[in-house]
């Protein structure tokens, strides 16, 4: 699941900025050229494409640095372990 | 000194990016605010984009904010009947002359006689805008940043009768709203849009004429000269119809051949290519087939 999220993560970071190279620990708004502007779209895509709604005090800076964190973003926003939370 | 600035309520004059992002400004920072546009759809659209903005706040290095606080401090209207008991209008209408005069002959039979109009442009003269009014005193240039809460500086400009009162009171409201307010002179586009127009039509010209993709474009603008967004990428957050509006004010304006708009711009426009705000533009913004698309084929 971790991979795969991060695989589509990287597809779409890859469809803006086609040169970017990351690794799963990379921070990409260290790269230079990612900006924060970047990050809402990053939000708006991993709601999109995982069905999620992600809470808005997970929707800090620091959830989206790299792939890993953003698929365990995704892991804790997934209705599987939001239901288990509850 | 009057202290009016901070508590009476201030008139938002068009929900487009610009009128979003004035209005979630003032209202975070405590201001009553009255958001209107020409229908009701729309202004419903612009508290839509605003609660969405509220939550990607801490994103762009704001505060947490409170969305339903937020937006408990703006009343939508209609039209500009609506902003008729303002202190302040804060007019954003699209950069189309036509546009704006009629806009401000309405809010100058719409407001009372001690009202300010400030005029949110990135391009037209203040003085220009103020003659069309019998309150040229009172009538003030403002070149907000997009996006508005997240950028602490404007452009403040004076036009030729503009009173100092006027300036004093505009400038207290900047403070309030967290903004630092740059005064220039009124000229056509002043500092910032004299400057950027030319390099963004600049850069459309290589996409059009093929020298280099968008992508490739403001890769140069990032990677060699250290900005934190190449002319392509600021043109889609800004709009490319008002990037294409703003370079035909200045083309218009100074009768120089050095404004003439790339006709690039004008085919996004009528395509409907926008940028950020349609979903496309230099960029696509879908998420589907996310990537540079102008100038690509």
């Amino acid at each position: 699941m971790s991979d795969q999220v991060q695989e589509q993560v990287r597809e779409f970071i890859g469809g803006r900025y086609p040169d970017a190279e990351i690794s799963e620990s990379d921070d990409i708004f260290q790269l230079g050229f990612i900006n924060s502007l970047f990050a809402m779209e990053l939000v708006l895509f991993i709601e999109k494409r995982f069905g999620i709604t992600i809470p808005n005090d997970e929707l800090r800076i620091d959830n989206f640095r790299t792939t890993r964190s953003m698929a365990e973003l995704v892991e804790r926003c997934s209705p599987a372990a939001v239901g288990a939370k509850a | 000194m009057s202290t009016e600035v901070s508590t009476g309520v201030i008139g938002v004059v068009g929900a487009g990016v610009m009128g979003i992002g004035v209005a979630q400004n003032l209202a975070q920072t405590g201001h009553e605010v009255i958001l209107v546009d020409t229908s009701e759809e729309i202004v419903a659209g612009a508290v839509a984009a605003i609660r969405n903005n509220c939550r990607m706040s801490r994103l762009l290095g704001g505060p947490a904010l409170d969305a339903g606080e937020v937006l408990s401090r703006i009343t939508p209207g209609v039209g500009a009947d609506a902003v008729a008991k303002a202190d302040i209008v804060i007019e954003n209408v699209t950069e189309n002359w036509d546009v704006k005069r009629e806009v401000h002959e309405a809010l100058d039979a719409a407001c009372g006689p001690q009202a300010i109009f400030i005029v949110n442009t990135s391009a037209f003269p203040i003085t220009k805008v103020a003659a069309v009014t019998s309150r040229p005193g009172q009538v003030v240039g403002v070149h907000f940043m997009n996006p508005v809460p997240a950028k602490p500086a404007v452009e403040l400009i004076p036009g030729f009768h503009t009173t100092p009162r006027t300036v004093e009171r505009t400038k207290q409201l900047l403070t309030a709203m967290g903004k630092k307010a740059i005064q220039v002179k009124d000229a056509c586009g002043f500092v910032s849009n004299r400057v950027l127009m030319l390099t963004v039509n600049e850069a459309a010209y290589l996409v059009h004429e093929g020298v280099a993709d968008a992508a490739s474009v403001d890769e140069v603008f990032r990677s060699c000269f250290g900005h934190p967004m190449g002319p392509l990428e600021t043109a889609d957050l800004i709009g490319v119809d008002t990037i294409l509006y703003s370079v035909e004010v200045l083309y218009e304006y100074y009768s120089d051949s050095k404004y003439r708009p790339c006709p690039l711009l004008r085919q996004m426009t009528d395509a409907g290519l926008h940028g950020r705000k349609s979903g496309q533009g230099f960029y696509d913004y879908t998420g589907a087939g996310a990537g540079a698309v102008a100038g690509a084929s």
